[in-house]
């Protein structure tokens, strides 16, 4: 479905992104971790084309689709949310998922009864009609959620939706998440929580330092001391190994 | 659109026809004309300004370019004046293209762009002011001519008229607007560019739209201009007067409504014309009530009046659920 292939972003002398490749197959959820200012959310830009990779290629359902614009990868089936979230502040929560449904309804009418199915689904029905600008910071998040939906997405990118929330919060919102999954939309996601990661992802890639440094189911990547490492620093692998054995 | 969209619109409009049954006086009359005509230009920055937060501080631009179109394509080249006038509103519409395509192209947003649209509206005033076959500085004057196949009518009842029948189409274009998805769209690039283009939605067309629109509707009130008061030169044209009369109407009324440029209008004008009735002998003071009900919309009805109305019915509302 997804194919980044030695994708490299510089901005000035510094090289966000370094030669990055990934794949996520259809139907299936992709996670993308790894440490902080790893170039995890310059990646997804790379790929919602916000930004336009310096080098490399970014192909979607075989065609190079490095150059297009934002919007016309939207209309070619790819949604994102936003780590920091972006509503329409001044709208409602249903006007605001109804943009999103506007991409595949030119009418007004059909575009509110998709915004509201939607809403209903991600579980912001109690809260549609009320200002986009009042809802909780989990409130946003599953508006972004939603929004990203109702454009109808073959694939998800969802950046950091589960930051900020707390535990029951994130109890509620990964069923949502798998259930997206189960009807045929791709999902490839940036997390930290690692409890979501461990129950959600099939297949997993670790950006460390703009590169890729591991990849795999997330079990085995976990265990992986280059990336015990990448988050905690050199030997670090060494000596949790030489702990667990003393213990 | 619903029903319910429409009958507001179409019964103020059918109200407000009657008027001139009422009032003959002239000096009333043609303050309720002008008065109609800054209508019309404030409605047409509305639509870029009011619903898509781009901020134009030229749309004497448009108004310009459609006020002189109409004067001498009539005058030098001797077209019907309807005719010239519709060209003019097309012209209008082309010029907003032209600003908008070079503008948004290259991104410019906020102050920015409200700087260069208050350039070429400046531009575009010294190049009349200066050209011979605009008249240069003295002018066009539109030969009094009283013929209803000429745009020109013994009565000022039949210009209310025709400035009435053309601030009711707005009103419905405007509606249209915000009810369709290219109004959607827009008012989402007016509250978050990136998060609607992520959305799909191509942010530069919508602006483009937008821009194209909202300088056809400001070109046909300076057509109208031209025709009601058959005089034009560049400071009544492209004057900065209009520009601020265009932004000033809207954000008293009601920005991004659809009534908020009619009701800004008439609040600005009406209130400034009693003071200069009721203390004519005090040169100024117009000036003076029209700023300080500026002062007070932005201080205490940031949404303009229909967002106060709006919110003293609310809480009315509120307190009898209480």
């Amino acid at each position: 479905m997804l194919e980044v292939q030695n994708a490299t972003k510089r901005f000035g002398g510094l090289v966000a992104v370094n030669r990055a490749s990934l794949k996520a197959e259809a139907g299936s959820i992709t996670g993308l971790i790894g440490p902080n200012g790893a170039g995890k959310t310059t990646l997804f830009t790379l790929i919602s084309g916000f930004e336009k990779p310096s080098e490399g290629r970014v192909l979607f359902e075989g065609q190079d689709i490095s150059r297009d614009e934002p919007h016309v990868r939207a209309r070619r089936g790819i949604a994102r949310t936003f780590q920091i979230v972006q509503p329409f502040a001044g709208l409602s929560v249903l006007e605001n998922i109804a943009v999103g449904a506007h991409l595949r309804h030119a009418k007004r009418s059909d575009a509110l009864a998709r915004a509201e199915r939607v809403g209903q689904r991600v579980g912001l029905g109690p809260e549609l009609d009320k200002p986009a600008s009042s809802l909780t910071v989990a409130g946003r998040k599953r508006l972004e959620l939603a929004r990203a939906l109702a454009t109808e997405p073959k694939l998800l990118l969802l950046d950091e939706v589960l930051a900020g929330l707390n535990p029951s919060e994130i109890r509620d919102i990964i069923p949502v998440i798998r259930t997206i999954r189960d009807e045929g939309v791709t999902i490839l996601m940036i997390e930290h929580v690692m409890q979501a990661v461990m129950n959600l992802c099939e297949q997993v890639y670790v950006l460390a330092q703009g590169r890729i440094i591991a990849e795999g189911p997330p079990a085995d990547v976990c265990d992986d001391p280059k990336v015990i490492e990448a988050y905690l620093g050199a030997g670090a692998a060494e000596r949790l190994k030489r702990e667990n054995v003393h213990a | 659109m619903t029903f319910r969209d429409i009958a507001p619109i179409v019964v103020l409009i059918a109200l407000l026809a009657f008027v001139p049954a009422f009032i003959t006086a002239n000096t009333v009359l043609n303050f309720l004309v002008f008065t109609l005509i800054i209508a019309l230009a404030a409605q047409g920055w509305n639509i870029l300004g009011g619903f898509g937060g781009q901020f134009s501080f030229g749309h004497a631009a448009f108004f310009g370019t459609g006020a002189y179109a109409a004067a001498l394509l009539q005058v030098s080249l001797g077209i019907n004046p309807w005719i010239a006038f519709a060209i003019g509103t097309v012209a209008g519409a082309a010029v907003g293209w032209v600003i908008g395509y070079l503008s948004f192209r290259s991104g410019l947003r906020g102050s920015y762009f409200a700087l260069v649209t208050l350039a070429f509206a400046e531009v575009l005033r010294i190049l009349a002011n200066a050209a011979t076959f605009t008249g240069g500085a003295a002018g066009v004057l539109i030969k009094l001519d009283v013929r209803p196949g000429n745009f020109q009518f013994e009565s000022r009842g039949t210009f209310f008229w025709i400035a009435l029948a053309l601030v009711g189409s707005v009103l419905l274009l405007t509606r249209w607007i915000e009810r369709s998805r290219f109004g959607a769209q827009l008012v989402a690039v007016r509250e978050n560019e990136a998060a609607a283009k992520a959305l799909g939605v191509d942010t530069l067309r919508v602006k483009l739209g937008a821009i194209t629109v909202s300088g056809a509707v400001t070109a046909a009130a300076g057509g109208l201009y031209a025709q009601y008061f058959l005089y034009v030169d560049a400071n009544i044209a492209y004057g900065t007067w209009i520009s601020v009369e265009a932004i000033l109407a809207p954000i008293v009324g009601g920005l991004g409504t659809v009534f908020g440029p009619l009701v800004g209008a008439v609040a600005l004008h009406g209130l400034s014309e009693i003071t200069k009735l009721a203390a004519g002998s005090v040169p100024g003071i117009d000036l003076m009530v029209f700023g300080g009900l500026l002062v007070a919309a932005v201080a205490f009805a940031p949404a303009g009046i229909l967002g106060l109305l709006r919110r003293s019915a609310r809480s009315r509302g509120a307190a009898r659920h209480a």
